[in-house]
């Protein structure tokens, strides 16, 4: 779980720098190039293999958790009351995963599939293809709520993986936890800015 | 400042593991504000014993704070609504006048229901039989200085020791996790010199013995830390698990 989760932050970080090249606002020249290499490269579509197994396994490794949890403790409690020794969010981490892959499946139809599966980038480009697909409100909105689970699923999942490792020490614990904080909120909210900015036209 | 409680009691009652429980609800009136929680439920218990019920089984001990028996889910949370105590350091001044209280036992499969709110928490002693032994030196004892320890990890040592084995934190572990406890047994011993030698052999020992007793996996949600009555830190956690993935790479 840690350790494929770790992973997947690196990918976000990678995912997130290039798309923001969009914010260049130069009718999507520099993210083109970059959408070209990211495409074409073979270290590059090496490592895409690698991501898919590092995402499956993280699915399986989540669902294998869920379950093998839940039959611990086979009477529940009548009253419950979780808000008074730990937050929401790191409580929620299979339903918050659940509506990433809900919303996973419908990014990668929108634009892995494009970009791989079909000739799409012969008549027009990945950038174009951004602008068609996010003239939809409705698909805006999905991103924008994929984002907000995302950054929740990261507040809690990106110091809980260290914690996992066994870093989690006085001197470092305190520096992690600020930069999950920061990493969950920023990354998120710049992806979220990328429908946003398409659909009211603030980047051509 | 002394006042009268009333209050509504929602308190399980389960004749034995075999059978299903149910909530039964019984009224308590004039109960002292200066009371310990146990000693509210004595005050049921003398009345239903009077009136030829039978009364609600506890498990408690010292009283004080230290035994750990006390192992009540009151109101959504082990040892009750206050931080940093146990059942019977929770006093009824803690409760509103009218207020409707649901106790219910430890839930965990690895901790089933003896009987009421008494659980079989004999899976905590096997983790610690697991760990077996430490080399000590036969003969005089040594003198004292002989082994240098740094004042920082004689207190870490304590104050992963002060654990009393409650079960408090698979009680509030959404996934009855045993981590926090078995993490506690493990450090107190790995942080001093004494426990070093069989320190690879325990962590996988302890933590072999906790996954078969059907604790569940550790999330971090850091429950467990919140409602420990002794404050036992997460960070135990962390070094448990440094010190298993170490053992598993190292060992024969």
């Amino acid at each position: 779980m840690a350790i494929t989760g770790l992973f997947l932050i690196s990918f976000l970080l990678v995912h997130c720098s290039l798309n923001a090249l969009i914010f260049l606002n130069d009718g999507g020249v520099a993210f083109n190039e970059g959408a070209e290499f990211m495409g074409t490269n073979p270290v590059i579509r090496t490592m895409e293999i690698v991501l898919f197994a590092g995402l499956l396994l993280h699915i399986y490794d989540g669902l294998r958790l869920w379950f093998e949890n839940k039959s611990k403790r086979p009477v529940a409690y009548a009253v419950v009351d979780g808000a008074a020794n730990s937050k929401w969010y790191s409580r929620s981490m299979g339903l918050l995963g659940t509506l990433l892959l809900l919303f996973l499946i419908l990014h990668l139809k929108h634009f892995w599939y494009f970009s791989r599966l079909t000739e799409g980038l012969e008549d027009h480009t990945l950038y174009a293809e951004m602008q068609a697909v996010f003239m939809n409100p409705v698909v805006v909105i999905v991103y924008v709520l994929g984002c907000i689970s995302l950054g929740y699923h990261l507040l809690h999942g990106f110091s809980s993986a260290f914690q996992s490792i066994g870093w989690n020490h006085p001197k470092y614990m305190p520096t992690i936890k600020t930069i999950g904080a920061i990493f969950s909120i920023v990354i998120p909210a710049v992806f979220a800015a990328m429908p946003i900015a398409f659909y009211f036209h603030l980047i051509q | 400042m002394e006042g009268h409680l009333n209050l509504t009691l929602k308190i399980w009652r389960q004749k034995n593991a075999n059978v299903a429980g149910k909530f039964e609800t019984y009224q308590v009136s004039g109960i002292s504000t200066d009371m310990s929680f146990l000693e509210m439920i004595d005050v049921l218990n003398n009345r239903l014993i009077e009136e030829g019920d039978d009364p609600v089984a506890f498990d408690h001990d010292c009283r004080e704070g230290i035994c750990g028996m006390c192992s009540m889910y009151i109101n959504g949370r082990p040892h009750g609504p206050n931080r940093g105590v146990t059942t019977c350091q929770l006093h009824m001044r803690s409760f509103q006048d009218g207020e409707t209280i649901t106790v219910e036992p430890w839930r965990a499969s690895a901790f089933p229901v003896i009987k009421d709110l008494v659980v079989n928490r004999s899976a905590f002693d096997r983790i610690i039989a697991a760990g077996g032994f430490v080399s000590v030196n036969t003969g005089n004892a040594q003198d004292a200085n002989n082994l240098p320890i740094p004042k920082e990890d004689a207190d870490e040592a304590f104050a992963a020791a002060a654990c009393i084995g409650c079960g408090a934190c698979v009680a509030a572990c959404k996934n009855a996790s045993a981590m926090l406890f078995t993490s506690a047994k493990i450090s107190q011993l790995a942080l001093l010199p004494q426990g070093k030698v069989e320190a690879a052999n325990r962590a996988q020992a302890m933590v072999a013995q906790m996954d078969e007793e059907g604790f569940g996996a550790c999330s971090n949600t850091g429950a467990c830390e919140a409602e420990c009555p002794k404050g036992i830190s997460i960070e135990n956690i962390a070094r448990m698990n440094r010190e298993y993935f170490s053992a598993t790479f190292s060992s024969k």
